[in-house]
């Protein structure tokens, strides 16, 4: 009998092409993913040596970070020559390479994370990589997905494979229920909470536990997303009946006899009884809040009935580090975090962009008016869009004062027009906090679709709860 | 890739913890299609200000540390984003070894494809040479792939640990796409398999 194996051992082992005596190991990719701003040098560095893609059927592009969300993109003028330099270079590269492309025109374009899975690209058990660290997400669907440096970019693209060494494995455990008006953002941003931004580090995290079987597969996305901010490798749930469901019927996913086999096969990716984890992170899902964080760092995470933390608490060298997040974020110590007035409310990204998260934020604000300066609604995908506006929410959001944008990464980390000023103060729904992420002086306050929503309607950060009643 | 073998230089001290990537370089200069140029935007928002005049407090600004090779930094060096701007900017300013208590995964993998060593220490050790860091000219520190050592301005030596196939294909400069390439056959030989077994993938 072989020794018991995490989910990680399994499908890291279905997937070795060679292993080396030093235990390098050469690990097979089913899917890569490909965008446009950690591309071009990849492509560039194939043409120079005459190497072609090796496995252009695997291979899927899409453009996002940089492409305008307002109506009026399809007009070049929009963008910045820089970034239609980029686009165009990628449109190019599409097109010579022979690959699979959502061009910004196609309604399916959007974030490559939201348009892998929803195209039925991404599928259990795969090894799935792109250049881009929240290539985590995949990892929902109970696929090993990696984010990888632009170097890497090429070798997958020349060689189908990456060189890696494995990982260890941490298991987080999330017991029990969720409480109403807490969500698998406050999930994972608690997570971070708990361990630090290096607690995963060169760990793959596989989520489990009643509260994590609970979530949707959106829900489940919106946990993998982040394990990267927990410094993980990345992150996995097993697959159930959610994930079969989800994955039925996609455009990419098997189907009839080849649907049966990949059924029976997913159907033993889970972790042996008994296996092995590194280390063990155990959290009961009743005592999770809604959170937000209130520093520059997704670590920075409390309660929203909380306050602003004192510097001189901290410890492990992080009292500068703390100092200096408060003096960016300009607030002060001993401050409620409910006091904490907001400019701007940015709900989408691949964290959460996904149509539940819409459902989330639209029932918050359905009736309300926004109390804040601006407010925007970026879908993750095309798809997302249509159906968001089918089910009326796109006409929730515009009634309570939001802009209805096109898809794309937008404000989540502001590399085309939609940014913050210097002070502006967000309540945003995407990853990262760090400084100037969302535009130079900017400041950041993580947290869910239904928070900001909330924040969005009161003008300050406010405890969703209260709004739930 | 330009090979690493030995640097003696003197090392930028940036005791910060989790410096992210977005500070490294910010992601307005990811819009670029080559590999260089980066330099000069390297830690872009800390070292200038809005309209682009040097910020004088920042340690690359100040005349002892302009010419820095080296940088000794806090826990969890180049958390955050994949970007290997970050090391192509590091790079292109002229640091080629970066020593931290902890890096984060994807940057510690890109230093390698691009001729940069990071190199993991225990506290104390980072510690002792962040102390050389601050005397600037005063105190250069030593750093050495092969023997996989780091030698403080006094002489005390640091052992490090390196992956032997990472350490191999830096000290050499070695392709690593060159080297897969030679696999061609056991990758062949994987997806002949694959393809009854995993049809749908
Ligand atoms: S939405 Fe944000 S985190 Fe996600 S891929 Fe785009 S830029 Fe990265």
């Amino acid at each position: 009998m072989t020794a018991p194996r995490t989910l990680y051992d399994k499908i890291w082992d279905d997937h070795v092409v060679h292993q080396a005596d030093d235990g390098t190991c050469l690990l097979y990719i089913d899917r890569h993913l490909v965008h446009e701003v950690t591309s071009p040098q990849a492509f560039e560095g194939l043409r120079m040596t005459g190497r072609r893609v090796r496995a252009p059927d695997k291979t899927i592009a899409v453009p996002d970070h940089n492409v305008p969300t307002t109506l009026d993109r399809a007009n070049a003028a929009t963008m910045t020559e820089d970034s239609r330099i980029q686009v165009a270079a990628l449109d190019k590269n599409a097109r010579d390479f022979g690959i699979n492309y959502y061009p910004v025109s196609d309604i399916r374009q959007g974030i490559v994370h939201i348009v892998g899975p929803e195209q039925g690209w991404t599928l259990p058990g795969m090894t799935v990589v792109c250049g881009d660290s929240h290539t985590a997400t995949h990892g929902a669907f109970g696929a090993l997905a990696h984010g990888i440096g632009t170097s890497e970019v090429e070798h997958v693209l020349a060689t189908q494979t990456l060189i890696q060494r494995k990982g260890r494995n941490m298991k987080v455990e999330i017991t029990g229920s969720l409480r109403p008006g807490v969500t698998a953002k406050d999930i994972t941003l608690s997570v971070i909470g708990e361990t630090g931004t290096a607690g995963g580090t060169g760990h793959v995290i596989e989520y489990c536990g009643q509260a994590i079987r609970e979530l949707s597969m959106e829900g489940r996305m919106t946990v993998c997303n982040m394990a990267i901010e927990g410094g993980a490798r990345a992150g996995l749930i097993a697959p159930d009946e959610k994930t079969y469901a989800y994955c039925i019927g996609r455009p990419h996913a098997p189907k009839g006899a080849t649907w049966e086999a990949a059924l029976a096969y997913w159907k033993t990716l889970f972790t042996d009884e008994g296996a092995h984890f590194d280390k063990v992170v155990t959290i009961r899902g009743e005592d999770i809040a809604p959170v937000v964080t209130w520093g520059t760092s997704p670590e920075d995470v409390l309660p929203i009935t909380g306050m602003v933390p004192a510097p001189e608490t901290f410890t492990g060298g992080k009292v500068e580090a703390a100092q200096r997040s408060l003096d960016y974020m300009g607030l002060t110590a001993g401050q409620k975090l409910t006091d904490i007035a907001i400019d701007t409310v940015f709900i989408g990204s691949c964290t959460n962009g996904r149509i539940e998260d819409l459902r989330a934020a639209a029932a918050i604000l359905k009736g309300h008016k926004i109390k804040v300066k601006r407010a925007m609604v970026v879908p993750g995908s095309g798809l997302v869009r249509a159906q968001a506006e089918e089910e009326g929410l796109a006409q929730i959001f515009l009634d309570a004062g939001f802009e209805w944008r096109l898809a794309g990464c937008s404000m989540c980390l502001a590399m085309n027009p939609d940014q913050l000023a210097p002070g502006e103060r967000c309540a945003a729904t995407s990853n990262r906090n760090f400084e100037g992420r969302q535009g130079r002086g900017g400041r950041t306050h993580l947290m869910s679709p239904a928070m900001a929503a909330a924040a969005a309607i009161t003008g300050h950060l406010t405890d969703v709860r209260e709004l739930m009643v | 890739m330009t090979p690493f073998t030995t640097l003696t230089g003197i090392a930028a001290p940036m005791p910060l913890v989790n410096i992210d990537t977005d500070m490294i370089i910010p992601k307005q200069f990811l819009k670029t299609i080559a590999r260089t140029g980066l330099g000069k935007n390297l830690f872009d928002e800390m070292r200038y200000t809005q309209d682009g005049a040097e910020i004088p407090e920042f340690v690359l600004n100040q005349p002892a540390w302009r010419r820095a090779e080296i940088i000794v930094a806090g826990d969890n060096f180049g958390c955050g984003s994949s970007r290997e701007h970050a090391p192509w900017a590091l790079l292109d300013f002229g640091i080629r070894c970066v020593i931290s208590t902890s890096f984060a995964d994807i940057f510690y993998n890109n230093c390698f494809k691009n001729g940069i060593l990071p190199v993991v220490l225990p506290p104390e050790a980072v510690a002792h040479l962040m102390d050389d860091a601050k005397k600037g000219e005063n105190a250069r520190i030593s750093v050495d792939l092969a023997n996989q050592t780091v030698t403080a301005a006094d002489g005390v030596v640091f052992a490090f640990e390196v992956d032997a196939f990472k350490k191999h294909c830096l000290l050499h400069g070695l392709d690593d796409i060159g080297l897969t390439l030679e696999k061609a056959a056991s990758i062949d030989a994987y997806e002949a398999r694959a393809a009854t077994t995993r049809p749908w993938a």
